[in-house]
């Protein structure tokens, strides 16, 4: 490992962040299977909540190879208050509207952050992001289709969308919340830091909104939902937990 | 005759619902349908794209997104065409008897030369 020790408290909060947003919103989406609007859409979006396991599953290796435990007992074995997820992945999947909109805002700033982090300074990290970032263009062209036709649709359709997006806004801005380790990053090379995929994420959904024909909130008018990074999480986070760790509860030892 | 029943299921999404036990059952407008399109994938660079199958979408973008999914999700692949089902041309089923050949024709296919004999003879001519 090519981290220095003073480092490793930063980094494993930055994994901790990414893969509980990952884990938790593959667990949401997935709620669509067998549920989605048509068949072919369903499949695409639950094989996209399938992905995000997987990236989930590959950042919590990492944290195994940095003295955590093992994947399965980091997602399915901790309380709500060790959670670092936000607020946006945390919400109940809603209509397909929200949904999207949550797909699309999510993963616009999955998308920059891997990208940002190609060529970290932490190896085992830039590996991982490496990996997944044919995947991650995959959902995002998907996303950007859907949002740009249904902007462009009827006026219901980009009523919805706009009065979705003004929803997701503050709980999207959530995701970048500082951690307190944002300079460490930094400094390590390891990270830019929350600031800056802001501003990326900023300048790429307003170049797609404009596009989609509907227009991003004034973001100094919004308070960003912010404490999933500290453990401070909505009201929706506990159920989720409680239903998706019901069966490892049984016997948490159990081989598959 | 409507119940203000709610469905219990042992999934709990569909019970979260609450989705009343006897659904007013409209028929879907056949309108809002999507249109189909056929998918053609290619699973390495110089391969011809082969027919895999047809899947709905409203236009060629959204048909191209869904068909990687649908249809390489688990396979090796490279590359996607799409086209409109309606684009296609096809014969008549009542015309199936002009692929009917006759087995008199076996000078006109390759496999009416002889050939093997003087193949071997060119690979080992001491055999022969």
């Amino acid at each position: 490992m090519n981290l220095s020790n003073e480092y490793i408290p930063a980094v494993k909060d930055l994994i901790f962040r990414m893969a509980d947003d990952e884990l938790i919103l593959g667990h949401r989406n997935s709620e669509w299977t067998g549920l989605g609007p048509i068949l072919e859409e369903d499949i695409a979006f639950s094989s996209m909540a399938q992905d995000k396991l997987g990236h989930a599953q590959a950042l919590y290796q990492v944290l195994t190879g940095m003295g955590e435990s093992d994947p399965d007992t980091l997602a399915f074995g901790r309380e709500e208050k060790q959670m670092k997820c936000c607020h946006l992945v945390e919400y109940p999947i809603g209509e397909y509207d929200f949904s999207l909109m949550r797909h699309f805002l999510f993963d616009e700033a999955d998308a920059i952050r891997f990208d940002m982090l190609v060529n970290s300074s932490f190896e085992e990290l830039a590996n991982v992001t490496r990996k997944f970032r044919g995947e991650l263009k995959y959902h995002t062209m998907h996303a950007k289709a859907w949002v740009i036709q249904l902007g462009n649709g009827n006026d219901e359709s980009r009523i919805r969308m706009q009065n979705t997006l003004n929803e997701c806004f503050p709980l999207a801005l959530g995701i970048f919340e500082p951690s307190g380790f944002e300079n460490q990053l930094i400094e390590s090379g390891v990270f830019k830091g929350e600031a800056v995929l802001q501003e990326r994420w900023i300048s790429e959904i307003s170049h797609i909104l404009k596009l989609a024909n509907l227009s991003l909130p004034d973001i100094d008018s919004v308070r960003p939902s912010y404490g999933g990074r500290k453990g401070i999480h909505t009201e929706y986070l506990k159920p989720l937990l409680d239903e998706m760790t019901e069966v490892y509860r049984i016997d948490p030892k159990a081989e598959w | 005759m409507k119940t203000d029943k709610t469905i219990i299921s042992l999934d709990p999404r569909i019970t979260r619902e609450k989705l009343p036990e006897t659904p007013d059952q409209k028929p879907l407008n056949e309108l809002h349908h999507w249109q189909t399109f056929e998918v053609f994938h290619q699973e390495k660079t110089g391969d011809h794209h082969k027919h895999v199958g047809s899947l709905h979408a409203p236009n060629a973008e959204m048909a191209l997104l869904l068909a990687k999914e649908q249809f390489a999700r688990r396979y090796k692949c490279v590359n996607i065409w799409v086209v409109k089902t309606s684009d296609i041309s096809r014969t008549g089923k009542e015309d199936e008897d002009i692929f009917e050949t006759t087995p008199e024709k076996m000078y006109r296919e390759a496999g009416g030369y002889k050939v093997m004999d003087r193949i071997n003879k060119f690979k080992d001519p001491d055999k022969i």
